[in-house]
C-alpha cells in the first residue's frame, strides 16, 4: 500500500518538471532568467520542505501524531502555523490587488478576515482545546448523538473544504501559469502531488512546519516589500497617498469607502460571513489541538492575530505603493495601455497591467527588488498555495477517517492503524479530486467559492459549535436540525446570487448584464440566523429520553471546558 | 467524569467564581469587538463620506486609514487582554480546583 502511494505521488510530482526542463533551457532568454530564479528558489523550498516531510514520517506513529503532531507544538508555533494556513495567496495577491484597484476597500477586506481571531479566541479556542481530540466535530458532538452530529458535521466540513480548495486550485494554477510559465494543468498537478507527499507522509507535524516557514517567507517578504516601497516615500505614508492620489485614475475616492459595498444589508452580510466563518473553518479549528493545553491555544490566537494583522497592514501599503511604484514601469503594461511617449495612461493603470491585478504583488517585487526578489516572492506565492491546501486536505482527509469511519461507520470499534490507513486513502483520494475539479473549474469564474466556504462556515459549523459549548438545552434533534438549515440555505441562496446565477450559470437580464434571483450577494444574513433560530427551536420542543439525557450531561461538559480536567486523556500519550 | 466528582467541582466556591468571571469577561470582550467592527461597518454602509474627512487642513490621508489600522491593532490589543487575564487570574482558579480536588 505505501508504495503505491509512493510510486504514485512520485510520478505526479515529477512529471510536470520533466515535460518543462527542455522548453525552459531552449526557451527565449528573456523569460529564462526571471523563471530560472524563481524555479531555483521554489525547488530549495521543495527540497527543504520533502527533508521536513522525511523527518515527520519517521515520528508519524499514531493517529494523535498524524491528526495533530502529537500535541506538541508550543503557542508561539503554532500562532505562526495558523497564520501560515490562514494568510492564503488569495489574501496576499487579491487584497494588494483589490488596494492597488480601489484604494481603502481593500482594507475593509482585511478588517473582515481578521476580526474573526479576538471571537475565536474569546468563545472558542480554549473550549474546543478542553473538549476534543482531533476534529471540531469532537466538540460539537461531545454530548451528542455520535452518528448524526458526525456525519453532519463531517459533511458541511468536506463542502467547506471542497469550494475552498478549488478555489485555492484553479488560483494556484492561474498564478504559477505566469510565474514559472508552467502549463496550467501541470502546476495544479505538481500543487497536488506535493500537497498529498506532505499530508500522507509527515501528517500534521509536516503541514505544520511546511505552515510556519511559509509564514516567516512570506511575512519577512512582504516586510521587506512594504519598507523597500516606503523608503521611496522617505517613509512617509502621506507623501505615498498624495503620489496615489495623483496617479490613480478614481483619484481622491481610493482615499475613502467606495463601490465594493454599496448598501448596508450587503455590507453586514459579508461582515457576518467574515468574521464568523473563521471561527468555523474546518482546518483552522482543527490546528487548536496540535498544543497541550488551554494556555497555549489561547497564546496561539494571540500570535496568530498579530501576524495576520500585521501582515494585512503589510499588503495595504503594498497595494498603495504600488500604484506609484508600477506607473513608473511601463514594462509592466500591455501595448495599449502605453501613451506615444511610452509612459502609462492614467485611465489605463488598472486594465492595462499584464496578468491582471492579482500580479501587482509580484510585479512590485521585481521593481522594489530586482530578479532576485521577484523569484523570491513567486516561489513564497507558490509555497504559500501549498501550505494552504495541504492544511485543507488533512482537515478533510480527518473528517473522513475520523468523523465518518472510525465515529460513524466502525462505531468507535476502529483501531488507529486502520483509522490512520483511511485517513492516508481519503488524502489520496482528495488530492486527486483537488486535482481533477482545479482543472476542471480552470475557465470558470470561481470567485465566489471562498465566499460561500465562508458562509457555509459561518451558518453551519459555527452556530453549532457554539451552542454545544455554550447553551445546556442544545439537543442532538436540534443541532442537526440547525446545522443542515444552515448549510443548505448558504448554499441554496449562493446558487440564488448573481455571483452564481448570473456570472457562472450565465442568466442575463434584457441588457445582456448577469443577474441573480435576489440581491443578497453574501447569504449570512440569512443562513446564520436561521441556523441558531433552528436551533433554539427545535431543542425547546424536544421532550424525548434522550434530549433529557443530553441535557444533564451538560455539567460535566461544562466543567471540563472550563478547567480542562479530564482533558488529560487527549494530551498524554 | 464520575457524578460525585461533577457535584464536588460544582460546589466548589472557586469553580463558581471561575465560571462566572469568566463567562462576563469573554462575552464583553466579544461585545467590544462586535462593536467596534460593526460600527466600522456600519459607517461605511450609511456614512462613507464621514471616514473619507482628512485627518488634516489640506492632508491626503482621511481619518478611515488610522481606523482601520485601529482596528487591526484593537483586535490584537483585546487578544492581548484576554490572554493576560486568561494567564492570570483564571489559570489560577483552576489550579485552585485542581489541588482542592486531589
Amino acid at each position: 500500500m505505501k508504495r503505491f502511494y509512493l510510486w504514485g505521488v512520485l510520478l505526479a510530482l515529477l512529471a510536470p518538471f520533466a515535460l518543462v526542463a527542455a522548453p525552459a533551457v531552449s526557451g527565449e532568454v528573456e523569460r529564462q532568467a526571471m523563471n530560472i530564479t524563481a524555479i531555483i528558489m521554489f525547488l530549495v523550498f521543495v527540497a527543504g520542505t520533502l527533508g521536513i516531510t522525511y523527518w515527520a514520517a519517521k515520528r508519524t506513529r499514531s493517529a494523535k501524531d498524524f491528526y495533530t503532531a502529537g500535541g506538541g507544538i508550543t503557542g508561539f508555533q503554532n500562532g505562526l502555523a495558523i497564520a501560515g494556513d490562514f494568510m492564503s495567496a488569495a489574501s496576499f495577491l487579491g487584497i494588494s490587488g483589490l488596494v492597488f484597484a480601489s484604494g481603502y476597500d481593500g482594507l475593509i477586506y482585511s478588517i473582515g478576515f481578521l476580526v474573526g481571531w479576538p471571537i475565536i479566541m474569546f468563545l472558542i479556542a480554549e473550549q474546543i482545546r478542553n473538549l476534543g481530540k482531533f476534529t471540531f466535530a469532537d466538540v460539537s458532538s461531545y454530548r451528542f448523538g455520535q452518528t448524526q452530529i458526525r456525519t453532519m458535521a463531517a459533511i458541511s466540513s468536506l463542502v467547506v473544504v471542497a469550494f475552498y480548495l478549488i478555489a485555492q486550485m484553479v488560483g494556484a494554477g492561474k498564478l504559477i501559469q505566469l510565474l514559472f510559465g508552467l502549463d496550467y494543468w501541470m502546476a495544479v498537478v505538481a500543487v497536488g502531488a506535493l500537497m498529498m507527499v506532505y499530508v500522507i507522509f509527515g501528517g500534521m507535524t509536516a503541514t505544520t512546519w511546511v505552515q510556519i516557514i511559509k509564514a516567516v517567507l512570506l511575512l519577512a517578504g512582504a516586510t521587506f516589500m512594504a519598507l523597500a516601497a516606503l523608503s521611496t516615500f522617505g517613509f512617509s505614508p502621506e507623501e505615498m497617498f498624495r503620489q496615489a492620489v495623483e496617479t490613480h485614475p478614481k483619484a481622491l475616492a481610493i482615499m475613502s469607502p467606495g463601490s465594493l459595498v454599496t448598501d448596508p444589508v450587503n455590507a453586514i452580510s459579508l461582515g457576518l460571513a467574515l468574521m464568523f466563518g473563521t471561527a468555523g473553518l474546518p482546518h483552522i479549528l482543527m490546528r487548536f489541538f496540535t498544543v497541550p493545553d488551554a494556555k497555549e491555544a489561547r497564546k496561539s490566537v494571540f500570535y496568530a492575530t498579530g501576524f495576520i494583522g500585521y501582515f494585512y497592514i503589510l499588503t495595504f501599503i503594498i497595494g498603495f505603493a504600488a500604484i506609484v511604484l508600477l506607473s513608473q514601469h511601463p514594462e509592466f503594461f500591455k501595448p495599449e495601455a502605453l501613451a506615444a511617449d511610452g509612459a502609462v495612461i492614467k485611465d489605463q493603470l488598472i486594465k492595462g497591467i499584464n496578468g491582471g491585478t492579482n500580479m501587482v504583488a509580484i510585479r512590485l517585487a521585481e521593481a522594489v527588488g530586482g530578479n532576485l526578489f521577484l523569484g523570491f516572492i513567486s516561489a513564497v506565492a507558490f509555497a504559500t498555495i501549498l501550505a494552504v491546501v495541504a492544511g485543507l486536505t488533512l482537515a478533510g482527509a480527518s473528517a473522513i477517517s475520523h468523523d465518518l469511519y472510525a465515529s460513524v461507520i466502525a462505531r468507535g470499534r476502529s483501531n488507529e492503524t486502520t483509522e490512520i490507513r483511511i485517513s492516508k486513502i481519503a488524502t489520496f483520494g482528495l488530492g486527486l479530486l483537488a486535482i481533477g475539479l482545479g482543472i476542471a473549474f480552470e475557465s470558470q469564474n470561481v470567485a465566489f467559492m471562498v465566499g460561500l466556504a465562508f458562509a457555509i462556515a459561518a451558518s453551519a459549523n459555527f452556530p453549532v459549535l457554539v451552542m454545544s459549548i455554550f447553551w445546556g438545552k442544545m439537543t442532538t434533534n436540534g443541532a442537526l436540525v440547525g446545522g443542515l438549515v444552515g448549510l443548505i440555505s448558504a448554499v441554496v441562496l449562493t446558487v440564488l446570487s448573481k455571483a452564481v446565477w448570473g456570472d457562472v450559470l450565465g442568466n442575463v437580464n434584457a441588457d445582456g448584464k448577469p443577474i441573480g434571483l435576489i440581491a443578497l450577494n453574501n447569504p449570512a444574513i440569512i443562513s446564520m440566523p436561521l441556523s441558531f433560530f433552528f436551533i433554539w427551536i427545535v431543542s425547546l420542543l424536544d421532550h424525548s429520553e434522550q434530549a433529557k439525557r443530553e441535557r444533564i450531561a451538560f455539567e460535566a461538559q461544562r466543567i471540563r471546558c472550563e478547567t480542562g480536567i479530564g482533558a488529560e486523556g487527549a494530551v498524554d500519550h | 467524569m464520575q457524578l460525585d466528582s461533577v457535584n464536588a467541582i460544582k460546589a466548589h466556591p472557586r469553580y463558581q467564581e471561575l465560571v462566572c468571571s469568566r463567562k462576563c469577561f469573554a462575552w464583553n470582550l466579544t461585545v467590544i469587538m462586535l462593536v467596534i467592527y460593526y460600527g466600522f461597518i456600519l459607517a461605511i454602509a450609511f456614512a462613507p463620506a464621514l471616514l473619507g474627512t482628512p485627518i488634516a487642513e489640506g492632508a491626503v490621508t482621511t481619518i478611515g486609514m488610522p481606523i482601520g489600522v485601529g482596528i487591526i491593532i484593537s483586535a490584537f490589543v483585546l487578544t492581548g487582554i484576554y490572554v493576560a487575564k486568561a494567564n492570570s487570574r483564571f489559570d489560577a482558579l483552576t489550579k485552585a480546583i485542581r489541588e482542592d480536588l486531589q
